[in-house]
């Protein structure tokens, strides 16, 4: 039987992925943000997954407005790293899962989630940052990744509850598949940060712990949070924050009897260009 | 009836909805088409031109020549297609968020470097903030993307 291990939540900002590409994560700015990451790298090594499944944003890459599904799940056997308009980042083919994927998509559609089947498509930023933080420079990722891309871009996006009940719908998904594999679920995202208008470069420390401290703690309450507390208060861009709980709503504890996580890493850091950048790893017990 | 849009006292913001969507849609899918490598040296060789062949506003077009973003928006683009404008010009989302506050390109790093924009008197229209309207612009920058 597979089953979920960890679940790992990170940011995606773009600019940390040119940093790492460009030769820059040496520089001032960059150090405390990379130095940060070195204790989730070190437990990455140490508890290495057979599968990530990566929740992550398309930021108008794959999906422009031809076309918009709310909840999409990668069953490719590869994804090419995309072209978001400054040419493809230098980082390996990402290698899906079909078969996991697929016994996924079956499962969580029977289940009620209507989900989007993409067998084609480019990854961009909001997929290939989080690895390249997770992993460094690696010649290959190390494991398969499938891709699963919600729609936080188009108004109006999926609630946190609605995401948070897909992730317990993932996490049964995943159980009933016959091979004995560890599952990795990665949330990616936020923190606070608006790209836009004149309140561009909105950060708010204190959301961000909030936001943290009951993700860890109280994520049935935190899938409550309605979406214009989220624009309100950690910026219109913020919002990519309800992705990450459907990393915690795949975790055993949100189940009858299923014990509390264990936090194996914690780390935020302000700025990465107009980001607040928060990282979290919580094992299963 | 009408639709539920809590979001529209939010200062200095403009939510991507499906009405916005709608204004922008010619605007955001000429955006797409700066994903290619040769699409954006035909318009970098003949902006209008290239513009032309799209069934935009001509205040869409005045706004993506002008590099003004803030315009772009309000005529229905979204961040996230507007930012292949600034990537066919090298441009970082630091310095393209940047260019809508009206600061430099400096003034708005050391805002993010001492820790970014508060949220006080930033969350509903009328409060006294630095993102409200009666603020701008808030820096010596020129407003848009150069």
């Amino acid at each position: 039987m597979a089953h979920i291990t960890a679940s790992v939540y990170t940011s995606h900002v773009p600019a940390i992925g040119a940093a790492l590409d460009l030769g820059k994560s040496g520089e001032p700015y960059w150090q405390p943000l990379f130095k940060g990451y070195e204790p989730a790298k070190k437990w990455l090594k140490e508890n290495p997954p057979d599968v990530i499944f990566l929740v992550y944003n398309d930021h108008a890459t794959a999906f422009s407005l031809e076309v918009i599904p709310t909840f999409a799940i990668g069953t490719a056997a590869q994804f090419k790293p995309a072209d978001e308009g400054w040419g493809p980042r230098p980082v390996p083919m990402v290698e899906g899962h079909p078969e996991l994927a697929s016994h996924i998509a079956q499962s969580v559609i029977q289940q009620d989630f209507d989900l989007t089947i993409v067998n084609k498509m480019d990854v961009d930023h909001g997929l290939t940052v989080p690895l390249s933080l997770m992993y460094g420079q690696p010649a290959a990722w190390p494991c398969p990744v499938i891709p699963f891309a919600v729609n936080v871009v188009q108004y109006p996006v999926p609630s946190g509850n609605r995401c948070f009940q897909l992730g317990r719908a993932i996490r049964r998904a995943v159980q009933s598949f016959d091979q004995d594999i560890k599952v990795q679920i990665w949330g990616t995202g936020g923190m606070s940060h608006q790209l836009q208008g004149p309140r561009a470069g909105l950060i708010n420390r204190e959301f961000d712990t909030a936001f943290l401290d009951q993700l860890i703690a109280a994520p049935a309450a935190l899938a409550q949070k309605p979406h214009i507390d989220y624009v309100r208060e950690a910026g219109s861009e913020g919002i990519e924050l309800v992705m990450w709980l459907i990393a915690r709503g795949a975790m055993n504890d949100i189940e009858p009897g299923g014990k509390a996580p264990r936090v194996a890493h914690r780390f935020y850091h302000v700025p990465a260009s107009n980001t607040a950048v928060g990282n979290l790893i919580l094992e299963n017990a | 009836m009408a639709l539920d849009k809590p979001y529209l006292d939010v200062p200095g913001t403009t939510i991507f909805d499906m009405e916005q969507s709608r204004l922008g849609y010619h605007l955001n899918q000429f955006c797409m088409s700066l994903m290619n490598a040769e699409n954006r040296e035909r318009f970098k060789a003949n902006e209008r031109a290239y513009l032309d062949q799209w069934p935009m506003t001509e205040e869409q077009k005045l706004g993506v020549m002008a590099r003004d973003l803030n315009r772009c928006i309000r005529a229905g683009g979204n961040i996230y297609f507007l930012a292949k404008i600034g990537a066919t010009f090298g441009k970082s989302f630091q310095q393209m968020a940047g260019s809508m506050t009206g600061m430099t390109e400096e003034e708005y790093r050391d805002m993010m470097i001492k820790g970014g924009r508060s949220v006080e008197g930033n969350r509903v229209v009328g409060e006294g903030g630095d993102a409200q309207a009666k603020r701008q612009p808030q820096g010596t920058g020129a407003g848009r993307l150069i």
